[in-house]
């Protein structure tokens, strides 16, 4: 009796320790009281957001436009997959956007957008975002939202070191993730090392269009280079990558490519290079890249195929790269807004690397070397170490500035964001991440000047934080406020595809740019009908070439006769609107595409090939009107035998 | 008998209370809209949702067992169950109550005070490696890179492995990784 009573005495004991947790449901219960995180995150409807932020779509190929600190969703830009909500991808004047080498690449993995700057400071001009997959960089207008050009990146190989831009928008760079033999050829996977090459390239930025050409390919040491960024301030003409692998190796990675104490964090003088190709150095190299460019006048893509790169051999250049020793296969590659300190985020250990820029300087004056790789000086770790954060946590990844002397580090696997001060390398404040964090974003944070108000850490995992929908389930971002001395978890918004870092705005600096019709007097496309009473049929062979205009609540024409099995039939469509946000969608019974939306004063193009003989309707797909439901037509298709000529209408009896 | 019986019913409790007891917290905690410590709270993450279709994780496992509960009391005593319900992957190094039991005696409850908490996350951690490897896998290596951001060795004697001259007993392939359990505490390098 006593005995049964001393084992009920342990379970009680046991429960006791465990009730632990629901204190912190009653702690929970007094912060509902004391704290304002909803209202710091509600946006009354009609208000707007104050932030916008741009978050990487991962392997939607895409970038999602977000509100801050609502985490409301404004809108899915189109990149590198086809998008059959607006027909990005499908249409005639946009399928050019995903030419490649390859051919027609539908889809790729978009990883890390960066906004365009000008003396290291936004300017939110373009926004970049780099295809991972088929190495790719694409240039996004911000004030039309959509993608106006991407290019392809020759002996590249796993994007991932990319899209980033030097300070006043001069390059976007894109580094290789897997090093392949440069030019390809067909050898022994074992004999990667010392025959593989790591291309970092440099593309530089037109400053008035944004164009984009791939001025040089830095040609490195077949490590794997996973992410950089550029100096700023006093460190402005010189980009830092983060390599791991430096063991070379090609199989087994997750052990073989971490035997090393110490990777490299690369350090390029881009200035030097740039000075260098400039008086002729370099050597042009075959090859073969597409460069798609979208004009907004003509509401059209062209693909240029590009047969030539101009590679440059590092060691040509003495004085360009140096090798920063950093410890444990180091991720992110982040630089503080005055350009002095360069983190390394060694993702198998619980410290940080930071490096000084003015001691690596005095190092390289003093040429104080300790050895070299493939000619590449190395320099001592201990002369360019500015310090070390002791974390604490576990596999820190990406790192973010808040322009007030603080920084703030995500942990994958202790699932927390960290913030610490530079310059005392103390760790201020921790919080946990639900679950699982790889990027952050601060806006402003990759420049001279973040808006440190607001982080939003993007994590891997979502598990039990919404509804549940399935085994597949949409990645979690949370906001923190950080405009106190501790970080405070506000909110938790569902992200679409996976966000790969993002970048982040105040809202007026693109709120008034963003555009709201495109005019229709300066509509140049080939097929566009200025006029309803232009619109008509034409036939070239077996093509049927449909001019067609729409207008609340009707297409121009509506009935067309005289279209074969057999013919290949394109709708030009002329969206005559000129008011905002009316667009119209068109669709076509059978056709083996998708639909069209198309923007007031916009022309797109939509192909059909008739199978079968009858009368099929066509529709409006956008809800634009009152009579949307009256907006509709229909194309007569008769035997390919027909003698039936082409005839259109409107209204006619 | 009858206290074998008690402490396998008590051991249950013990996870029940720790798996559900918590998860019901955090339900609270998600369901009051104003709160600002959501994150404040320890016991919430991944380490404490509810679960009983995917493979255990490896704290899961170390939980379930009765060889090892003054490692999940250290762990607990740590903070560490987050980490330890992490994608990873993680291959952990269980040693058993036996192990900690050959400890100079008074080490483990020393270490157990809150006070040495952080010495003792860095010997947790020193049995912790990002990686998922059999055993047989594990004679490739000559040392392990740990958790503790301090290496440890990898020995074959006799065709047996031995990590960080703790010899591995057995081993349970885990949802997030693995367990191999040893019969010694690793201790992780003086300075």
């Amino acid at each position: 009796m006593n005995k049964s009573k001393y084992y009920l005495g342990a379970i009680a004991a046991l429960a006791l320790l465990f009730v632990g947790c629901q204190q912190g449901a009653n702690n929970s219960g007094k912060g509902a009281l004391s704290s304002s995180a909803a209202e710091k995150v509600y946006v009354a409807p009609g208000e707007q957001d104050e932030y916008y932020a741009f978050l990487s779509g991962g392997y939607s190929g895409n970038l999602t436009v977000y509100g801050l600190p609502s985490g409301r969703m404004f809108k899915e830009i189109p990149v590198f997959s086809q998008f059959p909500t607006s027909g990005y991808g499908y249409s005639e004047e946009t399928k050019p956007m995903l030419n490649t080498s390859f051919g027609f690449i539908p889809w790729d993995d978009a990883h890390h957008p960066d906004i365009s700057q000008t003396n290291g400071e936004l300017d939110g001009r373009w926004i970049f975002i780099n295809g991972n997959n088929t190495p790719r960089i694409a240039r996004i207008s911000l004030s039309t939202f959509e993608t106006e050009e991407i290019i392809e990146i020759p002996n590249s190989a796993g994007n991932h070191s990319s899209s980033f831009i030097t300070e006043n928008t001069e390059y976007v760079v894109a580094g290789t993730r897997f090093s392949v033999p440069v030019p390809q050829r067909d050898m022994p996977i074992n004999e990667y090392k010392s025959n593989f090459k790591g291309a970092l390239s440099f593309l530089s930025v037109d400053p008035e269009h944004g164009h984009m050409d791939l001025k040089f390919q830095l040609l490195m040491p077949g490590f794997n280079y996973d992410l950089s960024h550029p100096g700023r301030g006093k460190s402005h003409g010189w980009f830092f990558f983060t390599t791991y692998n430096t063991e070379e190796a090609n199989s087994l990675m997750e052990v073989n490519s971490s035997q090393n104490d110490k990777d490299f964090i690369a350090a390029i003088n881009w200035k030097m290079i740039e000075e260098y190709v400039n008086n002729g150095g370099g050597t042009k190299m075959p090859t073969n890249y597409a460069h798609n460019i979208y004009d907004e006048a003509t509401h059209t893509g062209t693909t240029t195929m590009k047969k030539e790169v101009l590679t440059v051999d590092p060691l040509d250049v003495p004085g360009a790269v140096f090798f920063l020793p950093t410890p444990k296969s180091p991720h992110g590659c982040d630089v503080d807004p005055s350009g002095q300190y360069i983190i390394g985020n060694g993702k198998l250990s619980a410290d940080l690397t930071v490096h000084s820029f003015d001691k690596m300087i005095a190092a390289i004056n003093d040429k104080k070397f300790d050895g070299e790789a493939y000619g590449i000086p190395i320099l001592k770790f201990e002369d360019v170490l500015a310090g070390t954060v002791k974390s604490g946590g576990l596999g820190p990844l990406h790192t973010e500035f808040d322009g007030k002397g603080n920084a703030y580090t995500t942990f994958f696997i202790s699932s927390e964001v960290v913030k610490w001060e530079l310059e005392t390398w103390e760790v201020i404040d921790r919080k946990p991440t639900y679950y699982s964090v790889g990027h952050l974003m601060i806006p402003g944070g990759n420049s001279r000047k973040p808006f440190g108000k607001y982080v939003v850490a993007m994590n891997k995992i979502t598990k039990d934080r919404y509804l549940p929908t399935g085994p597949e389930m949409e990645h979690s971002a949370q906001i923190y406020d950080i405009s106190g001395e501790k970080m405070e978890l506000i909110y938790d918004f569902p992200t679409h595809g996976e966000p790969h870092y993002a970048a982040g705005c105040p809202a007026e600096l693109l709120a008034a740019n963003s555009k709201k019709i495109y005019r229709l007097d300066e509509n140049k496309h080939p097929y566009a009908v200025p006029n309803p009473a232009d619109a008509r049929v034409e036939r070239k062979g077996n093509e049927v070439h449909i001019y067609m205009s729409t207008i609340r609540s009707h297409f121009t024409p509506d009935n067309i006769e005289g279209v074969k099995v057999g013919d290949k039939v394109y709708f030009h469509i002329t969206n005559h609107e000129q008011d905002f946000d009316v667009p119209h969608g068109f669709s076509m019974i059978g056709q083996n595409t998708s639909e069209l939306l198309i923007m007031p004063g916009q022309t797109k193009t939509s192909i059909w090939e008739p199978k079968k003989v009858g009368v099929w309707p066509f529709y409006c797909t956008d809800f634009c009107s009152a009579l949307h439901q009256e907006m509709q037509g229909y194309v007569r298709v008769s035997p390919a035998s027909s003698n039936i000529e082409l005839s259109w209408s409107l209204g006619d009896d | 008998m009858k206290t074998i019986q008690l402490n396998y019913v008590s051991g249950s409790l013990f996870c029940m209370l720790l798996l559900l007891g918590c998860k019901n917290e955090t339900s609270n905690s998600d369901s009051s809209l104003h709160t600002d410590t959501m994150g404040e709270t320890q016991e919430q993450g991944q380490a404490f949702i509810e679960n009983d279709v995917a493979v255990p994780n490896v704290l899961q496992i170390a939980i379930g067992s009765p060889d090892h509960t003054t490692l999940v009391a250290a762990v607990q005593a740590a903070d560490l169950e987050n980490v330890l319900v992490n994608a990873g992957p993680l291959m952990v190094f269980a040693p058993t109550n036996t192990a900690f039991d050959a400890l100079p005696e008074g080490t483990v409850e020393d270490l157990l005070k809150p006070e040495n908490k952080e010495k003792l996350a860095l010997i947790l951690k020193h049995h912790v490696t990002p990686g998922n490897y059999d055993k047989d896998f594990l004679k490739k290596f000559k040392q392990l890179g740990q958790a503790s951001d301090l290496k440890t060795t990898v020995e074959i004697k006799d065709g047996e492995v031995y990590v960080g001259g703790a010899k591995i007993v057995a081993s349970i392939p885990a949802g997030n990784g693995i367990v191999h359990v040893v019969d010694a505490v690793i201790l992780p390098p003086a300075n």
